[in-house]
C-alpha cells in the first residue's frame, strides 16, 4: 500500500500560477477524485507527481522518498495522460510490450482480455487510433499497470457511454481485486461520484479542499421557500450559494450536522457532488451571477 | 415521490434498503447468500468502501451475518425484523406527509379519510 504526499507544491508559467503552494496527502489504497474548472491546474499537478515537470518550491513523496529523478519510486507510478507521449507509428501491442519493460508488474495478457473487452485491435497503429479509442488504448494500459499508484488524467475524454461505463466497471473490479491508489481527474464529477472515496478540488491553482466524499455529500443540501423566512434560516450557517426567483429564494448550504427538521414552509433537497464543486469554485473563478 | 426521497439518502443507506427490499420480497431468502461487496460494488460502479458500509449496516442490526470464509448470509428472522421495523417507520415516513401534504392543500379530515377510503378500496 503506497501513499502520497504532496507539500508546498507551487508551479509558475509565465506570469500564471498554475499551481500555488499546494498541499495534500493520497492515502493508500483509496480512489480520489481530482476536480476542479478548466485552467484549475489539473494536468500540472499530475505532472509533477509524476515527474514530468518540475515544481518550482515543494516535494512530492512516494512513501516519504521524493519522486524527482527517482526510477524506482517512478515505476510505483504509472501516469495516464490526456494525450498519447508515444511513436504514432508503433502499434497497440507493441507498445504494450514497451510499456512491459519499464513496468515489470504490467500484465500482456490482461491487456489483451481488456482490449478485446473495449474492441481496441491490438495490431492497430497508435496514430491510427480515433480519439476515443487513444482514451481506450491509454486506459487498458492503466487498468493493467498494476502500480501501487495510478494517475488518470481526463480518461474518459471522447468516450461514449457504453464504454465509459465499462471503465467504470473494469476500474472498481481490478481495484477490488488489487487495490492501488487511484487519482482520478475528469469533469463528469456525477459519473464519478459513486467511485470515489476522497474528494480533491482545485481552482485556478489552489487547493479549495481535500475531503471524505461521503462527508461532502451528507453536508451539502439546499433550502426553498419565501425569501423571508430562507434568510431567516440561513442565518450564522455555511452558505455556499444562492438563487432568486421573485419571492421565492433557494440558499446552498454546506453545514456540519444539519438539523433533521426545518421550520414550515421550508423544502430541503440534497446537493449532488458537482453542484458542490460548482458552487465552491464560483467565487475563485471570479464569475458574476 | 418515494423515488425522489429515496434518491436523498446517501449511497451506503440506498444499498441497505435495496438489500432489505431483497430480503422483504423473498428475493434473498434467510439463511442464503447476498451478493458480495465486489459484485454490489462493480454492479452498480460503486466503491467497495461504500458497499461495505451498507452490508455492515444490516450486519449491526442483526439482518445479515458473516460465515467466515464464505460471505454474508440473511439471518433466520430476518424478514419478521425488517417488516416489524417498517411498519413502525410507516407511520413516520408516510402518514406524517402525508398529513403535512394535505394540511398544506387545505384538506378537511372528512376528505382525508375519504381519500384514504377510496385508495383502499382501488
Amino acid at each position: 500500500m503506497s501513499r502520497m504526499d504532496i507539500r508546498g507544491v507551487s508551479m509558475r508559467y509565465g506570469k500564471n500560477n498554475a499551481l500555488q503552494d499546494v498541499t495534500f496527502s493520497l492515502e493508500g489504497n483509496q480512489i480520489y477524485g481530482l476536480f476542479g474548472p478548466n485552467g484549475a491546474g489539473k494536468t500540472t499537478l499530475l505532472r509533477i507527481m509524476s515527474n514530468q515537470l518540475f515544481p518550482e518550491t515543494g516535494q512530492v513523496l512516494l512513501d516519504g522518498e521524493s519522486v524527482v529523478e527517482n526510477d524506482r519510486a517512478l515505476r510505483r507510478i504509472f501516469f495516464v495522460g490526456a494525450r498519447n507521449l508515444y511513436p504514432d507509428g508503433r502499434s497497440v501491442g507493441k507498445q504494450f510490450a514497451q510499456i512491459k519493460m519499464f513496468y515489470p508488474t504490467f500484465d500482456l495478457e490482461e491487456a489483451g482480455r481488456l482490449s478485446d473487452a473495449f474492441g481496441l485491435d491490438t495490431k492497430a497503429r497508435l496514430g491510427s487510433l480515433s480519439t476515443g479509442y487513444q482514451s481506450i488504448f491509454r486506459i487498458v494500459a492503466a487498468l493493467c499497470s498494476n502500480t501501487p499508484v495510478v494517475l488518470y488524467d481526463e480518461p474518459v475524454l471522447g468516450l461514449d457511454v457504453n464504454h465509459r461505463e465499462r471503465f467504470y466497471g473494469e476500474l472498481l473490479a481490478h481495484y477490488v481485486k488489487r487495490p492501488q491508489t487511484i487519482l482520478l481527474s475528469t469533469h463528469l464529477i456525477e459519473e464519478a461520484a459513486g467511485l470515489l472515496e476522497n474528494v480533491i478540488l482545485l481552482c485556478k491553482g489552489k487547493l479549495v479542499l481535500c475531503k471524505k466524499a461521503q462527508d461532502l455529500m451528507e453536508r451539502g443540501y439546499t433550502v426553498t421557500g419565501p425569501q423571508g423566512l430562507v434568510s431567516r434560516y440561513a442565518q450564522g450557517k455555511q452558505i455556499i450559494g444562492s438563487e432568486q426567483l421573485g419571492g421565492m429564494k433557494a440558499v446552498h448550504f454546506l453545514e456540519e450536522s444539519p438539523e433533521s427538521q426545518l421550520p414550515p414552509g421550508l423544502e430541503r433537497s440534497r446537493l449532488t457532488l458537482q453542484s458542490i464543486c460548482l458552487y465552491l469554485t464560483k467565487e475563485e473563478r471570479g464569475e458574476k451571477e | 415521490m418515494q423515488l425522489s426521497f429515496q434518491e436523498e439518502k446517501p449511497l451506503y443507506l440506498q444499498i441497505a434498503q435495496g438489500l432489505e427490499d431483497g430480503i422483504v420480497s423473498g428475493a434473498f431468502s434467510e439463511e442464503t447468500q447476498i451478493p458480495s461487496t465486489t459484485e454490489i460494488s462493480v454492479t452498480y460502479r460503486i466503491n467497495p468502501a461504500t458497499a461495505l458500509k451498507g452490508i455492515n449496516l444490516l450486519v449491526s442490526q442483526g439482518v445479515l451475518y458473516k460465515k467466515r470464509g464464505l460471505g454474508m448470509f440473511v439471518a433466520k428472522g430476518a424478514r419478521q425484523t425488517l417488516l416489524q421495523k417498517r411498519r413502525e417507520s410507516f407511520y413516520q415516513s408516510y402518514v406524517k406527509t402525508l398529513i403535512q401534504e394535505a394540511k398544506q392543500l387545505q384538506l378537511s379530515r372528512e376528505e382525508i379519510v375519504a381519500l384514504l377510503e377510496r385508495g383502499l378500496n382501488e
